[in-house]
């Protein structure tokens, strides 16, 4: 018997003004699954991350239609927003260093949940920040603003700090924009690690990056679901859409 | 060289001069200002000047044919009380007011609010003075059994009134800078409203609410034509709200007029106003030393 998916999305619609972002999109995903999602760029990878942890209900002129189930409660129905984004991990892909200092912009999330234990607190970010990659590089300048890190540690910096309120749900959206290739390799190696314990959604434009990490590829174009499928068929020479296909090997894209 | 190299080099050449100019001539009114003020006060200031009588007296007899005294210990105690009761009231108000049209209401009140905010800037101090007078001196008559209505309440909310629009609309472009990727991140780890205006926002707009803060001092400090109208303009050090005052600038206002020119009077004025100088440049330097301190950790 399959086990009930951890989320399910079924029809989602969303647009801009006039514009749709996404179209009718629907699938489901496993728990302690990593599920990439490809596709060029305005083909509403992110809006779709952004309606997972509806911080899309922030922006006025967009509209959102379907449903989108995470345990099977239905989200967009929920009336606590921030437990749900307590439960979801979410790395941007340009940094965001809050203007805060780096041991603080990691102990925000815990904090805002209400742990207050300095020695629990400490314990926390040392291992979000090793999990990270960052910690061996700034574990003597804890308190210096994380601002002023270079834009790969910020971008690491994020990633401990989705990693710091123990997500369910780890999104990432394009996370290795800015980081070096060696330590992309790192990072990888953790989310190997982290798919026992959370189930993880891995937007990303680098199609060798989905090929490595995730069970199964979705493949998004113009805001409507192409293709979802176990990573080697989407990227083998026989997926079932053409578009895949020429998206995968490079023939546009 | 082409000729259009030529009229380029000159052009650049004008700009530049141009916003020099427009640089330099800052400085130089400063201390022209300044050059002025203290030339008109400095002859009097180095002729055996009672600087213990100045600061620590609150006999202020400039025109007593027999005693003259020139303390102002009162007039910088009622400046000191209205201004800090002004603050008191406008900053938690003006903050309060820059957040909420900043991060709470809908585009349509948030031109409106700010249009009305504008206004308000815009009333000429003499109309606060005249709404002091007449609208609020007779509520705190009522509303406290006062004997008189125009005293450190009345000031302090004129004050107030007129310093609030200044830190609202400084206060809300500080906030309105802070790039809304914070604010997506901030939500994104499960931070209520609340939690991001205060965790997030306002420390990330520190700087500029602390100017606009600071503004609003500045604005109270050298404002003189409402406080001469709603304080009472008696020289007093007060112990109650309910008391009357007189600043240090509608003293300057209120005599500058009636001293004769050059006379030890006219230039002691003429100290005060190096005094509201400098009073000014300390709350100026502390501020900048506070936000330097907070920008080295």
């Amino acid at each position: 018997m399959i086990p009930a998916p951890h989320i399910e999305i079924e029809g989602l619609t969303v647009h801009y003004g006039a514009k749709p972002a996404l179209r009718g999109v629907s699938f489901t995903v496993q728990r302690n699954e990593i599920l990439a999602i490809i596709g060029p760029a305005q083909s509403g990878k992110t809006t779709l991350l952004r309606c997972l942890n509806r911080t899309l209900d922030h922006e006025r002129h967009a509209r959102v239609t379907g449903v989108i189930k995470v345990d099977n409660e239905d989200i967009r129905r929920t009336n606590n927003v921030y437990d749900l984004r307590r439960r979801i991990g979410m790395v941007a892909p340009l940094p965001v260093g809050l203007p805060l200092t780096i041991y603080d912009n990691v102990a925000f999330a815990p904090r805002m949940a209400g742990i207050t234990d300095r020695a629990e607190l400490e314990q926390r970010v040392e291992r979000c920040l090793r999990q990270a990659a960052l910690w061996d590089e700034v574990k003597d300048r804890l308190h210096t603003l994380g601002t002023k890190l270079s834009g790969g540690q910020q971008q690491r910096l994020t990633i401990a700090r989705a990693l710091s309120h123990d997500p369910e749900i780890l999104c990432l959206d394009e996370f290795s924009i800015a980081i070096d290739p060696v330590t992309t390799m790192r990072i990888e190696d953790v989310l190997k690690e982290l798919r026992a314990r959370m189930t993880i959604l891995l937007v990303t434009n680098l199609v060798q990056q989905a090929r490595r990490l995730a069970d199964r590829t979705a493949f998004l174009f113009n805001g409507e679901l192409v293709e979802l499928d176990a990573t080697e068929k989407i990227f083998s020479e026989t997926p079932r859409d053409r578009r895949t296909y020429d998206y995968t090997h490079g023939v546009f894209g | 060289m082409t000729k259009r190299g030529h009229r380029e080099i000159i052009v650049e050449w004008l700009i530049e001069s141009v916003i020099r100019l427009c640089g330099i001539s800052a400085i130089l009114f400063v201390f022209g200002i300044f050059f002025f003020v203290f030339r008109e006060g400095g002859a009097v200031l180095f002729k055996d000047f009672k600087f213990g009588e100045f600061f620590f007296s609150t006999a202020w007899y400039p025109s007593s044919p027999s005693h003259v005294r020139y303390g102002t210990l009162a007039l910088l105690a009622g400046t000191f009380s209205v201004t800090v009761l002004a603050m008191v009231i406008a900053i938690p108000f003006g903050i309060g007011a820059a957040i909420f049209v900043s991060e709470f209401c809908g585009p349509k009140l948030k031109e409106t609010l700010k249009i009305v905010i504008e206004l308000l800037a815009a009333i000429p101090s003499v109309v606060w003075g005249f709404i002091g007078l007449t609208v609020l001196n007779p509520l705190i008559i009522r509303l406290f059994d006062a004997p008189i209505g125009l005293n450190v309440l009345n000031g302090g909310i004129i004050l107030a009134l007129m310093s609030v629009p200044i830190i609202v609309s400084i206060g809300e472009d500080a906030l309105k800078a802070v790039p809304d990727s914070y604010r997506e991140a901030g939500l994104a780890l499960g931070a209520t409203r609340w939690q991001l205006i205060y965790r997030v926002l306002l420390p990330a707009a520190k700087n500029g609410l602390l100017a606009a803060g600071l503004l609003g001092v500045a604005r109270a400090v050298g404002e003189t034509m409402a406080v001469l109208m709603a304080t009472g303009h008696a020289i007093n050090i007060p112990t109650s709200l309910l008391d009357p005052v007189r600043t240090l600038t509608a003293t300057i206002a209120a005599e500058l007029g009636e001293a004769p020119v050059h006379s030890d009077h006219y230039r002691v004025l003429f100290v005060i106003g190096i005094l509201l100088f400098l009073i000014t440049t300390v709350v100026n330097l502390t501020a900048d030393l506070i936000v330097r301190g907070v920008r080295k950790k």
